[in-house]
């Protein structure tokens, strides 16, 4: 039987499909699916742009509304049709990603949780997305935003909140005055506001939002936006004439469906429909809530306030403290447990968190008590001095990524909250250590559960982040792996490759690791060649 | 370092290929649903009548005359000689269209003390042609066998909206 949860598991999986198929033609950096929030982001600054040129040109009175629009076809190269054009396919594009963003964030599991505040915020979006959408037809006085202004009317007239019907302001010509467009400015512009305001909170938690897709895919949805402008021009409808209903009106479903919705329903039907969807989506978060994830913790005496923790949250959830010790501009950083996600992005930034440190307990600046560091150092340690193989491979991978490689005799599987847990120096550790090679495997490309944890394990490997993997690391004993779910075979080729190169006769190696006093566990070469001393 | 399964610096003609067709696609869904298909609102036989009014009904009882002792009773600044009754009727409103009954509602007074205006606002899709409209109006409970009534034919064409509406001032029931 399909429970809510596998439907999403079910769901989950298609859409996964449905992104390797973008992958392959985007490449999964620029690919739309994964930037559905920031090219939301972009029709919302195409129509502002594009509406306050609009804004300038409005007659806003009941007799010039519809020539100064209509007008607008009559300016040069064709840049008033372009303008119009734009501002209505915006908002068809601002509807479609922010349906496909909501879809996205619940398949993947995102209502829950710590990013709750996120979800919510967003639900109070579609609101107002709606609101301002509906509302712009109204100020093209014409026989759709007549259509719109009538329907929306009586469709607020099912509510008993007011005692004089709002549809009685459209009931004949003389009905309808100059003033009422004041309100149409209000319920299109001034929504569009609070929508601007109300993003700025959807926001909050995160650090670094993408408030515009990269350049190519930006200049690729302009570009498709403006081409539709002027191949499938928006013209207006005959004036609007309250004293006859237009018979045909070339509706735009995407943003005005609700209408056609009440004729074919009631609008009781549609209001109760609204709000049992609104009262899902604001539910969602509260249905089931996962076990929360521990929590990033700061160790005072390791954390030398160097801020790079603070840099790299994804959540916005560190903040730099005076630190105790009270010593001049030295600072402590501190978590706030309700936005940390509990990805260890943290500890892979921190610079004590360096495996090389001579202490039996590494303690590191900042660490996850779900996998420490030092944990992780010491089963790394206990997995190379335990193989036997002639060149044993090490892989770092994220849990939320491809499912680890099936077992072999040279290879060691370390499981990460996030690739980005990983201080570089493992890499370097794990091959001074007795590593042949090291694969590191993270989500793809903007696929991170935790938005940056890709980014910065690639950066930081690649030595253009601090902390940075040491350039005398062999390049040729390192495999950076970008592979979301379902991408276990490019997990196994990266092997395989490594593999390949490792057995070559005289590839590059690093001296093997001098053992400090007070560590205890022997390395693979000690075992082998006595413990150096 | 090797680094696998990233984007790729330069694309593949195929995965150009795939772009064009995805933004076509993308370009043709916004283009079909933001026009097609056409709405009909009403079909192209059909007209509208709306009947709507804002009308304060009659009181529900007549001013009574205070006694001495009741008046006594109250403050100094509140001695009228009558107390009248705040509640107003509901209005009844009955529309015949073509012999048949299409509409009869009662709106109720607004407020609280039900002592504010009654309001409608319907909307009513008849066939277009030639109609024999009776409209009859009733503001007040005590009288409602002596309803209001105002008799029309009409020529509606397709799409046209007539206005039944109340107003006293223009002698009652209007049909505009």
């Amino acid at each position: 039987m399909l429970s809510p949860s596998n439907v999403r598991q079910l769901g989950l999986t298609g859409w996964r499909a449905t992104e390797r198929l973008f992958d392959s033609a985007f490449g999964s950096r620029l690919n739309p699916l994964r930037h559905l929030g920031a090219i939301g982001m972009l029709a919302f600054w195409l129509l502002a742009a594009t509406g306050t040129v609009l804004y300038a040109v409005l007659d806003t009175s009941l007799a010039g509304a519809w020539k100064s629009i209509d007008g607008l076809e009559q300016l040069p190269l064709g840049t008033g049709r372009l303008l119009r054009g734009v501002h209505r396919y915006a908002a068809d594009v601002l509807v479609i990603v922010m349906v496909l963003h909501l879809l996205r964030e619940w398949l993947h599991g995102h209502a829950l949780g710590f990013r709750r505040f996120s979800w919510l915020t967003g639900v109070v979006l579609i609101g107002f997305v709606f609101a301002s959408a509906i509302g712009g037809f109204w100020l093209n006085w014409d026989a759709l935003g007549q259509y719109s202004a009538i329907a929306t009317a009586e469709w607020l007239d099912a509510l008993p909140l007011l005692a004089v019907p709002v549809a009685r302001n459209f009931l004949e010509a003389g009905a309808v005055s100059d003033r009422l467009f004041s309100l149409f400015i209000f319920v299109h512009i001034g929504v569009a506001l609070l929508l601007m305001f109300a993003l700025w909170f959807h926001i909050q938690r995160i650090s670094r939002p993408a408030v515009l897709p990269p350049r190519p895919l930006a200049a690729g949805v302009v570009g498709v936006l403006a081409l539709l402008a002027l191949a499938w021009p928006i013209t207006s409808h005959a004036p609007a004439d309250p004293a006859v209903i237009a018979p045909v009106l070339r509706l735009d479903w995407i943003l005005l469906f609700l209408h056609p919705l009440v004729d074919a329903t009631s609008a009781a039907f549609v209001w109760a429909l609204v709000a049992a969807v609104a009262l899902l989506l604001g539910a969602l978060p509260f249905l089931a809530q996962p076990a929360r994830a521990p929590t990033a913790v700061v160790d005072p005496a390791n954390c030398n306030g160097c801020r790079r923790c603070l840099a790299d949250c994804p959540y916005a959830a560190i903040s730099m403290l005076p630190h105790p010790a009270r010593r001049i501009g030295r600072e402590l950083a501190q978590v706030n447990t309700d936005l940390c996600a509990g990805c260890g992005i943290c500890a892979g930034a921190c610079p004590s968190s360096t495996p090389f440190r001579s202490m039996a307990q590494l303690v590191t600046g900042i660490d996850m008590p779900q996998l420490t560091i030092s944990d992780l150092r010491g089963r790394l340690r206990r997995a190379l001095a335990a193989s036997s193989a002639e060149h044993p491979l090490v892989v770092f991978g994220c849990d939320h990524g491809a499912r680890g490689p099936a077992p072999a005799a040279d290879v060691s599987v370390f499981s990460l909250l996030c690739a980005g847990q990983l201080p570089p120096s493992f890499v370097e550790y794990a091959l001074r250590d007795g590593a042949a090679g090291v694969v590191v495997t993270t989500c793809r490309e903007n696929g991170c559960e935790f938005r940056l944890g890709e980014r910065w394990t690639a950066d930081r490997l690649h030595g253009v982040r601090e902390p940075r993997l040491r350039a005398g690391v062999p390049a040729e004993r390192l495999e950076l792996v970008a592979a979301g779910p379902g991408d276990e075979s490019l997990v196994a080729a990266a092997i395989e490759r490594l593999r390949d190169r490792v057995r070559q006769p005289g590839s590059a190696s690093l001296p093997r690791l001098r053992r400090w006093p007070g560590t205890t566990a022997l390395t693979r070469h000690e075992q082998t060649h006595g413990k150096l001393t | 370092m090797t680094t696998a399964a990233r984007s790729p610096d330069r694309l593949s003609p195929r995965a150009w290929a795939g772009q064009v067709l995805l933004y076509a696609l993308f370009a043709l869904v916004i283009a079909v649903f933001s026009h097609w298909p056409a709405y009909h609102p009403i079909a192209a036989d059909q007209a509208v009548i709306k009947v709507s009014f804002t009308h304060a009904g009659k009181l529900v009882g007549d001013c009574q005359p205070l006694s001495e002792a009741e008046r006594a009773r109250l403050p100094p600044n509140m001695r009228t000689t009558m107390r009248c009754p705040r509640e107003r009727s509901p209005v009844l409103v009955e529309v015949d269209v073509g012999g048949v009954n299409v509409l009869n509602r009662s709106a109720p007074p607004s407020g609280l003390s039900k002592d504010g205006a009654s309001a409608l606002y319907q909307r009513l899709v008849v066939p277009a042609g030639e109609q024999r409209i009776v409209v009859r109006f009733s503001d007040d409970v005590r009288a409602r066998d002596k309803a209001e009534q105002r008799e029309a034919t009409v020529a509606l064409a397709p799409g046209q909206v007539l206005v039944i509406d109340y107003d006293a001032e223009k002698g009652g029931i209007t049909l505009q």
